[in-house]
């Protein structure tokens, strides 16, 4: 039953998902999954709250390798839920009742001028990540990567005015760009459309072994 | 005031003459009785304060425009098509005061009566905004409604619509095609299983990146390191993350077998538990279900760049030997690729989102590109019913391949010479393959 239940229950919400999208009477049906879907997960917050507790305690606890940084991460738990369980009754209390993200918060303050520079700068190491793949993808080893190479010069070469400017000397047409533009319109939307439509089918195909029960492995099946 | 009238009040009273000039009124010649002279100028001078009292007000009409902005117009109420008859569509011409320079009209209300009932207010819109769905009707009711433009403290209401009683119907039959393709390409799937089972052999070609899982494995547990497992970093309701799961559940049964050591650090809840699941009934499968422990899966943050930082942080501590990324990726799915690949860890990667796959090819060592994510776990049990599964799709292909190239020569037939049968393909296909569900 332990593996059967699921199965059955995923083989219903498939169904009905799936024949909803042509008989619009079962469009609230899906509504409704979708609802299920909302509570299931904002309950499962906590779970992962409670998670990360036990796994950083225990870390601590035991100092395993980098038990430094689950101090931190309990440490900042602590504080941004402190100040935001603050703000937020502490606005309540007011005439009219304050979000705790609204502007002027300490929460606001936090989420500012803590979290928002840290994902910045996490964000912003793809710059040296993107050099040093291109490096990588761009050595012209084998044939494909050496086409790779080829429309990669000619795409970047078109889309800064460097290239174009460089042969005003013979004809004012903005060659590279034009050329840039339809290596983008042409080779590489067919090469993503055709993606797309293995994708499709691919999720076709493998929605229907699990809607048939075929596809067990995420419930332990072989 | 007209002298005629001023004579004629004046004869009544007995004033010889009068001499009008402008509003003012003077008399030249004594009045033979002070009493009539008296009444006489107390009539002209109610007269004159009169005229002057209106002139201003007439005045002010042609000088000053009207301050209240004119209502929209065409307020037009349809019922939505294909539905369950729980929603209609409410359209009007803005008014024509709704102009950013004249910054007259603050927005609109739209107001709905049912059944004849009173008008309620529905919803308040910005300015320049011409369509409301009213999604909270049933089809049991008759509506009206009108649509009013808001200036300050101040409504001017647009004429009031038809009636209106929503419709349901059964089958949306805009979609009649693609449902057609959808029954064949399924049906096709369908065969294939049951051909598989059968026992016909079916072909599948080799797929590099998963014919590698075992190799990746056997590295890391010769090297004695753990194996990392990054499911994407969005939830269960999305299909990439379900399809890294399923193959997650098949690399665990070979990490239980091997007793190497699993990672999986999520960045869902829901996923955690799932994950979990998984690992451990692969565990059980392999008879070694005393090795699972649910430390194995932990939830970091649902946070992107947390998750980031995060297991860049795992990688460079642990250093694992190999990295699995399969699932939904975004701008995440380099730095995650270029960290794995700087420890030198082997990484097979998959993802259904075009714009990630770049990065996966260039800082992973092998890529599933798109189909082959959905096709890895079917590909991985080897069972031929789910191998099945997978040469149903090639119907898909052909289908899909047979109306690009008939599409191809149709639009060229039909630009090039004119042809309006070619046209007329051309316009079929282009129905049938762009028609998609509201």
């Amino acid at each position: 039953m332990r593996r059967e239940v699921p199965l059955i229950i995923t083989s219903i919400a498939g169904l009905v998902f799936a024949i909803s999208f042509f008989i619009p009477l079962l469009g609230d049906a899906q509504n409704r999954f979708s609802d299920w879907v909302s509570i299931v997960q904002s309950f499962a917050v906590w779970l992962g709250l409670l998670n990360l507790t036990k796994v950083s305690l225990e870390k601590i606890t035991r100092k395993r390798e980098g038990w430094q940084y689950a101090i931190l991460t309990v440490v900042s738990l602590v504080i941004m839920l402190a100040i935001g369980m603050f703000d937020g009754f502490s606005g309540l209390a007011q005439d009219p009742p304050v979000s705790y993200r609204e502007p002027g918060t300490n929460f606001d303050w936090m989420f500012r001028y803590v979290y928002t520079p840290l994902t910045s700068t996490m964000f912003a190491m793809l710059a040296f990540f993107v050099a040093s793949a291109s490096y990588r993808a761009f050595r012209a080893r084998n044939f494909e990567a050496t086409l790779l190479l080829v429309a990669g010069f000619f795409v970047m070469g078109g889309r800064v005015p460097l290239f174009d400017l460089l042969i005003r000397w013979f004809t004012d047409y903005p060659l590279f760009n034009q050329f840039a533009d339809w290596i983008m319109t042409y080779p590489n939307t067919a090469g993503q459309r055709a993606i797309m439509i293995g994708i499709a089918l691919g999720i076709m195909s493998s929605s229907l072994r699990i809607i048939l029960g075929i596809e067990r492995s995420h419930v332990g099946g072989q | 005031m007209p002298p005629a009238i001023v004579n004629f009040i004046a004869g009544q009273v007995g004033v010889q003459q009068l001499v009008v000039s402008g509003t003012s009124t003077t008399a030249q010649t004594p009045p033979s009785h002070p009493r009539a002279a008296f009444l006489v100028l107390l009539i002209i001078i109610s007269f004159t304060i009169s005229a002057i009292a209106q002139e201003p007000a007439d005045t002010a009409a042609f000088d000053l425009p009207d301050e209240r902005p004119a209502p929209p117009t065409s307020v037009v109420v349809t019922d939505f098509k294909y539905d369950a008859g729980n929603r209609v569509d409410i359209t009007w011409v803005p008014s024509i005061d709704d102009q950013p320079e004249l910054t007259l009209v603050d927005g609109y209300t739209v107001y709905r009566s049912a059944n004849g009932g009173d008008y309620k207010l529905l919803d308040s819109l910005l300015p320049g905004i011409s369509m409301y769905e009213d999604e909270e009707v049933t089809p049991d009711s008759v509506y009206t409604y009108y649509v009013a433009t808001m200036s300050g403290k101040d409504t001017v209401q647009s004429v009031v619509t038809q009636e209106i009683r929503p419709e349901w119907e059964l089958v949306n039959f805009d979609l009649a095609w693609l449902f057609v393709i959808a029954v064949i390409i399924s049906g096709s799937i369908v065969w294939f299983i049951w051909r598989a089972r059968a026992g016909a052999d079916l072909f599948v070609r080799k797929i590099a990146g998963l014919d590698a899982v075992d190799e990746a494995i056997g590295r890391a547990t010769e090297m004695g390191r753990p194996i990392l497992f990054i499911p994407g970093i969005l939830d269960m309701d999305d299909v990439q993350t379900i399809a890294g799961l399923t193959i997650l559940g098949r690399v665990a049964k070979q990490i239980a077998d091997y007793d190497t050591r699993i990672r999986m650090p999520v960045s869902r809840s829901l996923v955690m538990t799932a994950a979990r699941e998984t690992i451990k009934a692969s565990y059980q499968v392999a008879g070694r279900p005393d090795a699972y422990s649910d430390d194995m899966v932990s939830y970091v943050t649902d946070e992107q760049f947390g998750y980031v930082a995060a297991v860049d942080g795992i990688m460079v501590r642990e250093k694992p030997a190999t990295i699995f990324l399969l699932g939904a990726f975004f701008a995440e799915s380099l730095i995650l690729a270029e960290t794995g690949n700087s420890i030198g860890a082997i990484q097979i990667a998959g993802t259904a989102r075009p714009a990630q796959l770049p990065f996966f090819i260039a800082a992973c060592d092998f890529t599933l590109i798109g189909e082959e994510l959905f096709a890895a776990s079917a590909y991985l049990s080897g069972e031929p019913k789910q191998l099945g599964s997978l040469k149903g799709q090639d119907v898909g292909k052909g289908i899909a391949m047979l109306a690009i190239i008939l599409g191809m020569v149709a639009v060229t037939m039909a630009t090039a010479f004119e042809i309006d049968f070619f046209q007329m393909i051309a316009d079929g296909l282009n129905q049938v393959f762009s028609t998609k569900a509201e």
